[in-house]
Parts: C-alpha cells; structure tokens; sequence
C-alpha cells in the first residue's frame, strides 16, 4: 500500500540503524518513551530494539486508550447493558478488558446484554434510528483521534432529534498524560525511570498538532520528535531524539510531517471545543486521578449524556493484585516483570487491561517479543 | 484501535461522505472532520472518519531523509 510499504523498507532500516550506531556516544545511555500504543505495536511488531545498540532503550508509555481505561468506566457500561437494557455499542478492543466481578463487556454479552461492536461512531447512530423504542449508547474510548468523531455524532444526533441515543463519553488527553509522567516522583526524584525524550504521537498529532509539546520541552527540557506509526518513521525518530540529546538540545521536531503541522486539524479542534468541556479529574489505570486529562458532554448536550441521563456515579475499583498493568503504563516495569505474563495472562484470556489490545505493552510482547524476551532472561 | 491507515480519495459522495480505495478494498468514509479534499488525495482514515490529508510532497522529503541518514551524520557525531 502506498504510504505504508515505503516506510517499511528493510534496507533503509539497516542504513537507519547504522547512523543510529554510528552517532549514539557509547558511554552514555538513551532512554526514550514512546508515548503511543501505536508506536509500541510497531516497535514490538517489526523488532525495532534488535536494530538499536544495548545503550538505546525505548520505555513503553501509556498512551492505549484500552489500557489505561480504568475497572470502574467498564464496569458502568456493563452496569448500563445489564441493568438498564441499553443497547451498549463499543468498539472492538474494550470487549475483552477486564471488569468487576470476573466479567467483561464480553462476558457480559454472554449473559444477555445487548452488547454490539461498531467500528464507528456512526454505526452506532445508525443502530439508534433503527431501534427507536430502545436506548443506545455509545461508549466512547480514546485519545484526541477518538473524540472529534465522537463529538461530530453528538452533534448530528441533537441535530436529528435523537431521543434514545447518548454517550458514556471516556476519552482523555494526551498532554495531561505526559505531564503526569513528567512530575511522577519516578521521574522526577527517585530516577527509577530516567527518560531522555519522548516519541510524541502520531495520529493524536494531526489533531492537536506539534505546538502543545512545546511546552514539555521548554519547561521540563525534554526533546519531543513526532513520529509516524511505521517502522522507518520510529527509527528516524529515534535518530533525531539522539541528535538533540548529544547537541544537548530540547525542542520539538517533527519527523510526520506528511500529517502533521504545527497548528493541527482547527476544524476538527473547533468541533471538539464545542461539544466537550475537561472533566475536573479523571481516573486512570495505571496513573491514578489526573487533573483536567478528560473530556465531559458539555451541558448543552446534557441529554445526550450517557452519565447524567442514568444517574450514573463512578466508583474507583482497585486493579487484579497481581497485574502489574499500573508500573507499565508509568514506564516502571516491563511487560516480563509481571509474574503472570504470558501463562495465567495471555490474549485469549486477558487479566489486565495491557494485554487486550494488540498496542497494549503486554499484548504486543506476547505476541511479537515473547521468545526472545524468554531467552534473555533464562 | 489507534491504528489508522492511509487511503485514496477514489469518490466524493456528497460534501461530508467519501469512497476510498483501501489496498483494494472500497470502504465510505467521513469528510466531516477536513476541508478541502479532493479526488486523488490521500487521507489518514480513523474510526470511519479521515482524520487529515497526507501530504505527498513531505511523504517524499521524509523518505529522502531517512535514505541518506547514514550519510549525513551531524557534526556532533563526526
Ligand atoms: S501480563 Fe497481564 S496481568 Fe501482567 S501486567 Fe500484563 S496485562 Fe497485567
């Protein structure tokens, strides 16, 4: 496919990872996090590590909007499914995720509700209009990307009228995300996750554009290179983040700039700022509460408000005790930490919420890494 | 689920709906989220929705790049 192969090439890998050989300072140690699920897929999937020298180490960050969902958001959509008999409309990956009381929206289906996967947003419009005496919500999950289609049917449902449509809305922000790292007492204090520069996302970029990382840069003196998802993109990235670390530069490249400007997609920002306002406080799984890291209806749209029109109330759940999901998506443990990875846990029969999706760390170890990962550590 | 693909703008259905070419495949797509999208263009598609255009001229520039990453090092590093 055009625009996918190219930056794929085997070969431009090798030159690639020979200027990354020939630049780094071998005294010194590199330690990046790519933030994006995405960028974690492609780095597991196409074995980018094996083409870095052993002082290059990419950190797994916690930018899967299927693994940071926490317990307690699963549970109201089952919770509404179950008990309120909505037709509960999701997209694929949040199926198998973890939940209260063994279940899972999967495991929820099984029991009778009227669960349905949709790809998008206007499937689940569509379902709405179809089933006129049933309630359908849309459970809305994801970063940047997500939101602006979520926002786009909000709006065309109150332009129709829609009575028996709303959104459990659980989408979150990035930025908040990555300040969060960046004040974590690992980070900051204990040094127990050393980071050198962040692989900023890619798709999330094309929406917000570059300008918001600025900050982190300037503030926190942190080099931020936006990279495409593909092998090639990570590794020029990569190439570019070693750059600014031995220039001792801290400033915001883009190496996706086939997508993505300085400004970003303003329509698609506008449509976003009129439909949601920032929730106060968010849970995350692994994070914990982050202050203004999520997106609410705004009152304009309250009956399209999944949470205001069932009188919904959050609980806060504690995650499975062994699953070490939480360190991971903070950057302070590897998927291989966790004593269950890989035998209790595996994608078939997920306990944590990292090895749903196929951009979760665990997942994307077990499926492209687990070999290797074994014989390092026997 | 963040994966999304490039795709050809092979039909403009009406002002906000569009046909792509997906490697083969035609699957309808959202235009509400961009402006300006002609026949011909390539679109990053996400969710049912083409989140922005691709630029194929830095497509190119991106490419030559990596190509001659080897042979030009940064002076911090010769
Ligand atoms: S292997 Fe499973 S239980 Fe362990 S951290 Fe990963 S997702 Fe959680």
């Amino acid at each position: 496919m055009k625009y996918v192969d190219e930056f794929r090439d085997g070969q431009v890998a090798q030159g690639l990872a020979r200027a990354i050989a020939a630049e780094v300072v071998p005294e010194r140690r590199y330690n990046f996090m790519e933030f994006c699920g995405g960028h974690t897929h492609a780095i597991s999937r196409y074995g980018v590590p094996d083409l870095l020298p052993p002082n290059v180490r990419m950190i797994h960050g916690p930018g899967c909007p299927v693994c940071v969902l926490p317990i307690g958001r699963i549970d109201l959509a089952i919770m509404l499914a179950l008990e309120k008999g909505v037709i509960l409309c999701t997209y694929a990956d949040t199926l198998r995720v973890p939940a209260s009381g063994r279940l899972s929206l999967m495991r929820a289906k099984a029991r009778g509700g009227d669960i349905r996967m949709v790809y998008s947003v206007t499937d689940a419009l569509k379902i709405a209009r179809e089933n006129p005496n049933k309630e359908v919500v849309f459970f809305a999950i994801g970063f940047e990307t997500t939101a602006p289609p979520t926002a786009e049917a909000i709006r065309q449902a109150a332009k129709e009228g829609m009575k028996n449509f709303s959104v459990l809305c659980c989408h979150v922000l990035t930025p908040s995300a990555i300040i969060n790292i960046l004040e974590s007492p690992e980070v900051r204090v204990l040094g127990t996750v050393p980071l050198d520069g962040f692989v900023g996302p890619a798709h999330v970029s094309t929406v917000i554009g570059s300008r918001p990382y600025e900050f982190f840069a300037e503030e926190y003196r942190k080099p931020v290179v936006i990279a495409g998802f593909e092998p090639l993109d990570v590794m020029q990235a990569i190439l570019m983040l070693i750059r600014q670390v031995n220039e001792g530069r801290a400033e915001v490249e883009n190496e996706f700039t086939r997508a993505v400007t300085p400004e970003g997609n303003l329509k698609a920002q506008k449509l976003v700022s009129e439909v949601f306002e920032l929730r106060r406080t968010f849970e995350w799984r692994g994070l914990g509460e982050v202050p203004y890291s999520a997106l609410k209806i705004r009152k304009h749209y309250a009956d399209l408000d999944a949470e205001r029109r069932f009188n919904l109330e959050y609980k806060p759940v504690p995650d499975n005790k062994s699953c070490e999901c939480g360190a991971i998506l903070r950057g302070l443990k590897k998927p291989t930490d966790c004593k269950i990875f890989g035998n209790v846990c595996t994608p078939e029969n997920p306990m944590g919420s990292c090895m749903v999706s196929s951009e979760g760390a665990c997942a994307a170890h077990y499926s492209y890494g687990r070999y290797k990962d074994a014989e390092v550590s026997a | 689920m963040c994966l999304a693909i490039p795709a050809r703008v092979v039909e403009i259905t009406d002002s906000e709906q569009a046909i792509v070419d997906l490697g083969g495949v035609r699957k309808e797509v959202s235009l509400a989220l961009v402006e300006g999208i002609e026949v011909g263009d390539y679109v990053i598609i996400h969710v049912g929705y083409a989140l922005t255009r691709l630029d194929p001229q830095e497509a190119e520039k991106t490419l030559a790049l990596m190509a001659d990453a080897e042979l030009t090092p940064t002076e911090a590093a010769s």
